[in-house]
């Protein structure tokens, strides 16, 4: 379960605040103040509502093609309880895009609506998986450390002030944390194996340290969401804050490991009782962003692929409980 | 992609003695998919014993705007709860 950019305000969304809503804009936000839960059938402004839908069907768009990466390996996993753990891992991807497209319908999108999006390649997804799997390792790589910087975002938005979000992400992060001890056990079984192992583990470490690092989101001084996202609670902590936090509790993981983070910059600080590192090179974040990544392509094309594939299944079953139905009348009628 | 398959909520029994919970919904084109999608979805870690789907359309709710108007009388009357009532303390077994 992934999340990335979670301050994704539109700026089609424009707040309309026409006096006559004012009052209800403001009984809206004393219940976001109070801790309050906002559901479905409650009113909310538009802004919030376009904002939470854009979110979570980018999180559950992120879901699904997820599985994607992982998935490449599920046939080549070294044993067989490797196997079982990554095919449980990948259909627990797709059971949280599920839980997540249906949070985003309870907002007035359809589910054909997001697919659309999706596979038009309008709607965004957590660009981390742009990135091929190239070893096994990777595998061991994406828990630990992609599966790590999710639930640290996630777990937050168990708090969310939309009730169904909320309670989507109580559901995920606990499914959720397997994940990434799966990973780092895979990590860890390379890095105490052969020299070749321990170089692929260090290999994979290299590849997705970054990317990892990336997904909390832009700077906050670029992030030009956050204030209001915090605002309704849709957010509780910034991207740095958050990027803190994972790199701090991830680096002495890595140590354990007897992995090098690649990150020269990398250095405990006494003084701030953090670690202190790099810049991040965001030009890369911002290409892959914009569909020049390692497998932008690749990923949507198989989307396409396996809902054209489907295609027929989906038009039987329809059919089916079609023909179910009249039988029934014809039954009832006789 | 225009024939939306319909929404069904999902409840589960969790143990056997327990309520049937609500815990989510999804699509499916009939009740017996809604079934086995459920257990899919909502049923990968033993969480239930027992499932039930209902139609979304077939469900009745309360209009969040009459909330005050349904629920605020049971509001002051605390002497429907066992508490608002002083016994003294040698009152044993009530």
């Amino acid at each position: 379960m992934y999340t990335q950019g979670l301050d994704s305000l539109g700026k089609e969304c424009v707040h309309t605040s026409a006096s006559d809503t004012a009052g209800l804009e403001e009984r809206f936000q004393a219940k976001v103040d109070a801790d309050d839960k906002i559901e479905p059938k409650d009113w909310m402004p538009d802004a919030y509502r376009q904002t939470l839908i854009r979110q979570i069907s980018q999180h559950a768009h992120s879901e699904i093609v997820g599985m994607l990466p992982e998935g490449n390996w599920i046939t080549r996993a070294p044993t067989l309880r490797r196997k079982a753990v990554l095919v449980a891992k990948v259909q627990d991807e797709g059971g949280h895009g599920m839980y997540l497209y249906s949070a985003a319908e309870t907002l007035g999108i359809s589910r054909d609506q997001m697919l659309e999006q999706l596979l038009a390649g309008t709607a965004k997804y957590s660009s981390i998986f742009n990135y091929p799997t190239l070893t096994w390792a990777d595998i061991g790589a994406i828990g630990w450390l992609v599966d790590g910087a999710a639930i640290m975002n996630q777990i937050p938005i168990c708090r969310c002030s939309y009730g169904p979000y909320a309670r989507a992400m109580v559901r995920i992060c606990k499914e959720e944390s397997f994940h990434q001890r799966q990973g780092f056990e895979i990590m860890l079984a390379l890095s105490r194996g052969t020299p070749e192992q321990k170089a692929m583990a260090q290999d994979a470490l290299n590849r997705w340290w970054w990317p990892s690092i990336m997904m909390f989101g832009p700077n906050d001084g670029e992030s030009k969401h956050t204030a209001q996202s915090m605002k309704w609670k849709i957010k509780r902590f910034t991207n740095d804050e958050l990027r803190q936090k994972f790199i701090d509790i991830t680096a002495p993981q890595a140590d354990f490991l007897g992995l090098k983070i690649p990150d020269p910059a990398l250095a405990w600080n006494e003084s701030t009782q953090h670690y202190d590192f790099g810049t991040i090179d965001w030009s890369e974040f911002q290409s892959v962003l914009k569909g020049n990544g390692p497998c932008n392509r690749e990923r949507l094309e198989a989307r396409r692929k396996a809902h054209e594939n489907g295609r027929w299944v989906r038009e039987a079953a329809a059919a089916h409980a079609e023909k179910q139905k009249a039988r029934a009348a014809a039954n009832q009628a006789a | 992609m225009s024939n939306d398959w319909p929404l069904y909520e999902v409840f589960i029994r969790s143990r056997s003695g327990l309520e049937h919970k609500h815990v989510g919904s999804l699509h499916a084109a009939d009740a017996a998919m809604a079934v086995e999608h459920a257990r899919d979805v909502y049923t990968r870690r033993q969480e239930g014993v027992s499932i039930w789907v209902v139609r979304s359309s077939d469900i009745v709710a309360s209009d969040p705007t009459d909330a005050d108007a349904l629920f605020e009388p049971a509001r002051d009357k605390v002497y429907r709860h066992p508490t608002f009532y002083a016994i003294p303390d040698e009152v044993k077994n009530l």
